[in-house]
């Protein structure tokens, strides 16, 4: 792809990722949303972190696998398990990915 | 508690670096993930480097560099950026209340810099944002620049890196996810509203959806959640 194009896209991220960053804190600051719209909005972060993790999980070549050497799926038991217990996103990533590596080296999943 | 006001300017930047050091630590191999990523996709170092500075969003980085790498188009990578970071809008929402005497510049820069890590920071200590306004925006540009370096050692390490496979760098954003995934859980509605999401986003995915099945499933995973909740209080 060309490199002048993808500049032009990470400019356009930039604005589309900033304004809903922005808006809020210059418009919303001293107004009270009804509470029922503040329950829902509690909800949104675990709902759009799990709809973007959990097929990235499960789901291999288009096709549902929760096989044993699914790779992906077992290092996440784990690090779901070093996440819940120390509350480390650091720990998290660096269990998460040497899992993936050691599998990879001693030949397990893909 | 500390009154941020009585303390001074060399003291409040300092502030905000130490509580700033745990999201250092996540940010810094993330990024070099992100920068090894980017090159191997085809990014230039300069658009690379860019992107960590003016978008400053691990995820949507992430996703970004895997579309440009599958030929997506522009207004495909612009929209999907769009709804993957609609959830910062939740949480610079949440905090607008405690934000209420800042300048406009001061809320420009502090919205600019609003990640998952720096808000949970934020938002855990949001009575003091008021009056803490140095110490937060400290906070925030010590998050940044580490995830500014953290891409330029994966710059450098592109190049000599072959294959990113054999070190699990193709896993860092699922493992990220799971790390915020399990701080967002802090009660039952919410590992609920995740299944929900989850679930359905995984059954959208297979039935031929490939983008708009984030923005779906988190609508419908955040209100079945707020179902529940409204159920369980009664």
């Amino acid at each position: 792809m060309d490199q002048t194009l993808i500049l032009w896209t990470i400019a356009g991220m930039a604005v589309v990722t900033f304004l809903p960053r922005l808006l809020p804190t210059l418009f919303l600051s001293g107004r009270n949303l009804r509470p029922v719209i503040v329950a829902w909005l509690r909800l949104v972060p675990p709902a759009v972190l799990a709809a973007m993790l959990v097929p990235s999980l499960l789901v291999r070549e288009e096709r549902f696998d929760m096989g044993g050497d699914n790779l992906f799926f077992w290092a996440a038991l784990v690090a779901f398990a070093v996440a819940w217990k120390w509350k480390s996103l650091f720990a998290t990533v660096v269990v998460g990915m040497g899992l993936v590596a050691l599998g990879r080296y001693l030949g397990w999943g893909m | 508690m500390v009154e941020c006001n009585k303390k001074g300017s060399a003291a409040a930047i300092a502030a905000g670096i130490r509580r700033a050091l745990p999201i250092v630590l996540g940010y810094i191999p993330i990024g070099f993930a992100y920068g090894v990523l980017a090159g191997k996709s085809g990014l230039s170092d300069t658009n690379t480097l860019l992107m960590s500075l003016v978008v400053f969003a691990g995820s949507s980085q992430f996703i970004a560099v895997g579309l440009f790498a599958s030929g997506t188009g522009p207004a495909a990578v612009i929209l999907t950026t769009f709804v993957v970071n609609l959830r910062h809008m939740l949480m610079a929402a949440s905090l607008a209340p405690f934000l209420s005497g800042w300048k406009k510049r001061h809320l420009t820069l502090f919205s600019f810099q609003l990640t998952d890590e720096t808000f949970a920071l934020h938002s855990a200590a949001a009575s003091r944002l008021g009056e803490c306004r140095l110490e937060a925006l400290s906070l925030n540009m010590t998050a940044q620049l580490s995830w500014v370096v953290g891409t330029l050692f994966g710059i450098v390490a592109s190049g000599l890196i072959d294959d990113v496979r054999p070190l699990g760098l193709d896993y860092a954003l699922a493992a990220m996810f799971i790390g915020l995934l399990v701080g967002q859980c802090q009660n039952p509605v919410r590992v609920v509203t995740a299944i929900f999401s989850g679930g359905i986003a995984t059954l959208l995915y297979l039935g031929g959806w490939h983008q708009f099945h984030i923005i779906a499933a988190t609508v419908a995973g955040a209100t079945l959640g707020l179902g529940v909740e409204l159920w369980t209080r009664r």
